[in-house]
Order: structure tokens, then C-alpha cells, then sequence
């Protein structure tokens, strides 16, 4: 029990959502594939994958719109065939796509999902007042929905999200096709959520975003998870500290496999990228020994984790 | 036995609860912000039908059953508001909201139900029904076409009406893999609806078959017996039998309809 707690650092123990054996089908293709996972009160939990991996599948099985094919899923020690409504009501959901009501105002769109939640129509217009504030959106107020850009519609979704104080957020791709300065906004705001104790999944196909959010990550891959854990523990595990980039060449290739037997060496496009486990300042070194033109010494990423892992052939 | 349990699994009576009215309610508000326009053409085309059809071609036609041509097809224009009202607000209004603006997705995710929001929205199409019907029957109380005061009891009919053909409606909605799949409703059954219900001359000038054709599958025709026997104040035995026709009807598409666009939507 112990052990459990220190691993991960500061957070809580209490585990929120549990998925066991969870399984969603359709016809013989199974879209998630026996999935165990944990989700734990106060973290933010991310789920990586390419397109196809059962991310969205999975995160609409934990607010209830899909039924499980098999396994057990629970939310706060709820089962979500049991007790959708209650489960639900604890949770705010951020959809990929703006699901947002084009014939309303922005202040509308708020006040009508809030009447779905059974919120009394004053409080429901004071939480409002307040999340268009908290997202920059207070001038748009009265605004209707097609004549918001893009950013603007992905504050809204998140203010809609939270209208019923929800200690679960569930955050799928929040920040698709928007700019780094509303990029930067939405993460700020995520932050300061998951200070105040919300629960947030979240799934990108941004490795900096998780990077930079995530307490944990999910890699998810063809219906499984594949790889779990805090992002620069992955990131040390599977790639290491450092990677070597340099022009492809078959001297320097022979060169490197001499100098690192142990290493990954991995071509993409007359590019050579050279993974090691050995610690920080072994590339310098070696640069030093072979300069080389065109050569850089990066730190390792979840990205490189990502593609270790899922690999580089396109999905879709 | 896999297809029988999915079966045995999928059919089923519908949990409704008092949310199905906010899903009504948020079609409402949409409805009222654009009142000035959905109260026109309730209003202005039974006026354009009572003159060109009730006046220009009346003259040239005997009374039917001892009324004038305009008094026989003033009910008539009573019911193809209740039917076209409903059928075009849960064919291409609901599914504008479901695929279009994934308004349903969104609902979904709060505490109600998939079920309840295609109550909702069926309620909300009877609604509709009831708008129109009460907006032309006054139009036509105005021009001094109806003889009963059993009239008073249409909005009560439209609503009923207005049901079925939103129940209908919705299993179209439930089959439609586009927008422009609801040609074929459009031309294969409501037209024909139109034109063959006993609207504009009565059902006893179709050839035998057809009329029983008509008394058997076309809903309309049960509608236009009602309002009929409400505005003049006949009330014939015939008039039960239409009720109790809708009502089945009504009752058989709303649970079809709630489980065939689960089905579609929930997979």
C-alpha cells in the first residue's frame, strides 16, 4: 500500500475510475481490446494513441453513452450500466467535435445545458457569469455561436464542461486546430482545475500537451494500453536522456555502430536518430571525437516514446 | 442465439422521465427565437388554399355531402398542418440536430437519457402540430367556416395527430443514412397523403379498394374524419374508430421509434 502511494508522488491513492477486462466491439473488431486501467482521484491522467487506438471509445464508455461489450467500469465506485445518470452528473465531457447549440448565444448555450443538469436557473446564470470569466469569453456573452472563431468555441465547450462543478473532466483532444496563444490558454486553465482537486483524463495527439499536463499517461494502440506510466520516467526507460540526430551516412553508420553496440539506431528519411541508454554527454563526446556537419544533440521526448512504441506507419 | 439475445436486449419500453421535457423545452426556446417566422406560414397559407381552392375552384363544384367546397376543405387544411408540421420537424429538424449540430451527442452526455431526448423531440414535434392546427383552424373559425363548437377540442387532436406522424417520422429519421433520403417519405407518402385522404373531395369518390387502402394505411385520412365530424359537429360512430387507429398507431411508431434511433445511435 505504501509503495503504491510513493510511486506516485504527491497524489492521492484513491482510485476514481477503474476499468477491468473492459472490452467494446463491434461486430468481431474490437475497438478495446480487454483494457485494465486506473484512474486516480486528483490526477491528470493522459491517453496517447494514434488514431484508431480506442482513446474516444474508451472515454465515452466512462461517461456512459457506450455500452461495455464486456469487462467492468466503475466511476467513483459506480457502475456505469447501473447508474449512468449519477455518474453523468459528476462529470463535464469536452467532446472533440463543437457540439455547442449554433441557435443560441454563447450565455445561452450555458444557462440550456445547465437546465439538463437540473441546476436552479440562478445559480446556473451566476456559475456562468463565472466560467465565461474564468475563459476569457465575458465580451462574447451574447454573441451566437457561428460568429466565435475556432479558440473561442473550445473555451465555450470547457466552460459548458464544468457548468455542473464536475469532479471529473473528461478532455478529448482540447486543444486540436487552435493557436499557440489559445493553446497556451486551455492548458493554463486545465492547471489550475487540477489544482483545485478535478479529476481530468485527457486525450492528444500532442506529445508536448501530455508532456506538459500529465502527472500519467496511457499509450493506448489497437484496443490495448500498451505502455503506462509518468512521462519522463517513459521517456528514460524507452529512449533514455539524450538522442543524436545526424545526416545518413554509411561511414558514420559504421562509425556509430562501433562507438555505441548497445544503442537504437533508427533511419527516417537520411536522417539517423541514435537512442542510448548511456547517460547525458556521451554524444557530446563523441562529436568531439567526429565532428560531424549538420549533427545536434536534443533532449529525449515523449514523442520519441510515442513512436518507439506505436511505430511510424500512418493509421487511417 | 447471439442475434436473439441482441434482440431480446435491444427492444425494450423506454425509462422516461420528466427530462424528456427539457429536451421539449430547449426546441421550444430555439422555436421562439424565431417565432415571427414560424408563426407566418401557418398563417398565411391556409388563406392562400381557402381562396384559391374555397373561392376560385369552389364555384365550380357541387356541395359535397351538403356543404360548400370551401366549408368541405376547411378541416382538411386543419389536418395537413398537423400532418406536415410534425413530419417535417422530426424528419429534417430532428435530424439536423443529430447530425448536423450533434445537438443529441451533447444532451446525451448530461443526465438524460438517449430515450428521453427522442421523447423529447416527438413531444416537441406534437407540439408543433398543435401550434399549427390552432393557428389555422382559427383562420378558418375567422373566415366563418365551422359550424361546431366541438372545434374547441382540435388542439387536443393535433396533438394527438401530431404525435403519430412525429413517431412516423422519427423511423424515417432512424433509416436515413442522408438528408435527401426524405425525398421518398416526402413523395411516396405524404403526397400521396395529401391528395388521397378525403382532403379535397371525399373518400367515397375513390375507386372501392383505394378507399379502404386509405382507411388502412394512410393516417391522414383518420385525421381529416376527426377535425371533419369536430368542425360540423357530426359525431358518428366512425369518429371512435379513428381515434382508436391513431391511438395504436401512435403508440406502436413511439416505442418503435425510440428503439430503432437508440439502435442507431448507440452502438
Amino acid at each position: 500500500m505504501l509503495e503504491v502511494v510513493s510511486g506516485r508522488g504527491n497524489m492521492g491513492s484513491e482510485v476514481l475510475i477503474e476499468g477491468q477486462n473492459l472490452t467494446k466491439k463491434y461486430d468481431d473488431f474490437a475497438a478495446v481490446d480487454k483494457i485494465d486501467f486506473q484512474v486516480y482521484k486528483g490526477e491528470c491522467c493522459g491517453f496517447l494513441g494514434p488514431n484508431g487506438a480506442g482513446k474516444t471509445t474508451t472515454i465515452k464508455m466512462i461517461h456512459c453513452v457506450l455500452p461495455l461489450a464486456s469487462g467492468t467500469l466503475t466511476v467513483a465506485g459506480m457502475n456505469v450500466s447501473e447508474k449512468p445518470r449519477e455518474i453523468k452528473s459528476m462529470i463535464g465531457v469536452a467532446p472533440q467535435e463543437s457540439n455547442l447549440d449554433p441557435d443560441f448565444t454563447v450565455m445561452q448555450n450555458l444557462l440550456v445545458y445547465a437546465r439538463y443538469f437540473d441546476i436552479p436557473k440562478d445559480d446556473a446564470f451566476k456559475c456562468a457569469e463565472e466560467l465565461l470569466k474564468f475563459l476569457q469569453l465575458e465580451e462574447k456573452r451574447d454573441v451566437i455561436i457561428d460568429q466565435l472563431s475556432t479558440g473561442m468555441k473550445r473555451r465555450l465547450i470547457l466552460a459548458r464542461a464544468l457548468i455542473n462543478q464536475p469532479q471529473i473532466l473528461l478532455l478529448d483532444e482540447p486543444t486540436t486546430g487552435l493557436d499557440p496563444q489559445a493553446r497556451h490558454l486551455i492548458w493554463d486553465r486545465i492547471r489550475s482545475l487540477r489544482k483545485q482537486g478535478v479529476t481530468i483524463i485527457l486525450t492528444t495527439h500532442y506529445m508536448d500537451e501530455a508532456a506538459e499536463l500529465c502527472d500519467r499517461t496511457l499509450i493506448m494502440d489497437n484496443g490495448k494500453i500498451i505502455e503506462e506510466g509518468v512521462p519522463t520516467e517513459l521517456i528514460k526507460k524507452h529512449v533514455g536522456e539524450e538522442v543524436l540526430e545526424l545526416d545518413y551516412d554509411d561511414k558514420v553508420m559504421r562509425t556509430l555502430k562501433d562507438r555505441f553496440p548497445e544503442a537504437r539506431l533508427e533511419v527516417v528519411s537520411d536522417r539517423i536518430r541514435v537512442f542510448t541508454t548511456q547517460p547525458h554527454g556521451v554524444f557530446a563526446s563523441f562529436l568531439e571525437d567526429f565532428p560531424t556537419k549538420g549533427a545536434a544533440v536534443r533532449n529525449a521526448n515523449l514523442e520519441d516514446v510515442f513512436l518507439k512504441l506505436t511505430g511510424r506507419k500512418l493509421r487511417e | 442465439m447471439k442475434t436473439e439475445n441482441r434482440t431480446a436486449r435491444s427492444f425494450r419500453i423506454p425509462e422516461l422521465t420528466y427530462r424528456v421535457w427539457k429536451v421539449w423545452r430547449r426546441d421550444f426556446d430555439v422555436f421562439m427565437k424565431t417565432y415571427k417566422v414560424n408563426f407566418f406560414p401557418p398563417l398565411l397559407e391556409p388563406i392562400f388554399y381557402l381562396v384559391a381552392l374555397g373561392f376560385g375552384l369552389g364555384i365550380f363544384v357541387q356541395s359535397i355531402e351538403g356543404y360548400s367546397y370551401i366549408k368541405f376543405i376547411a378541416p382538411a387544411l386543419v389536418s395537413i398542418s398537423i400532418m406536415y408540421s410534425s413530419f417535417f420537424e422530426c424528419t429534417y429538424g430532428s435530424f439536423v440536430r443529430m447530425y448536423f449540430q450533434k445537438t443529441f451527442d451533447a444532451i446525451i452526455t448530461t443526465p438524460i437519457s438517449i430515450e428521453e431526448v427522442i421523447a423529447g423531440e416527438l413531444l416537441w414535434g406534437a407540439t408543433r402540430s398543435l401550434i399549427s392546427a390552432t393557428i389555422v383552424s382559427a383562420v378558418v373559425a375567422a373566415f366563418g367556416l365551422i359550424s361546431s363548437p366541438l372545434y374547441l377540442l382540435i388542439p387536443i387532436i393535433a396533438f394527438s395527430a401530431g404525435l403519430m406522424f412525429s413517431a412516423i417520422a422519427m423511423c424515417f429519421t432512424s433509416l436515413a443514412p442522408n438528408i435527401d433520403f426524405f425525398n421518398y417519405p416526402g413523395f411516396l407518402f405524404i403526397t400521396p397523403m395529401f391528395l388521397l385522404s378525403g382532403t379535397f373531395f371525399p373518400l367515397t369518390s375513390l375507386p372501392q379498394f383505394m378507399q379502404i387502402l386509405a382507411r388502412a394505411v394512410l393516417p391522414l385520412t383518420h385525421v381529416v374524419n376527426l377535425t371533419r365530424g369536430l368542425m360540423f359537429g357530426n359525431l358518428e360512430p366512425t369518429l371512435l374508430l379513428s381515434l382508436v387507429w391513431i391511438g395504436v398507431v401512435t403508440v406502436v411508431f413511439f416505442l418503435l421509434s425510440i428503439n430503432q434511433m437508440k439502435k442507431k445511435l448507440i452502438k
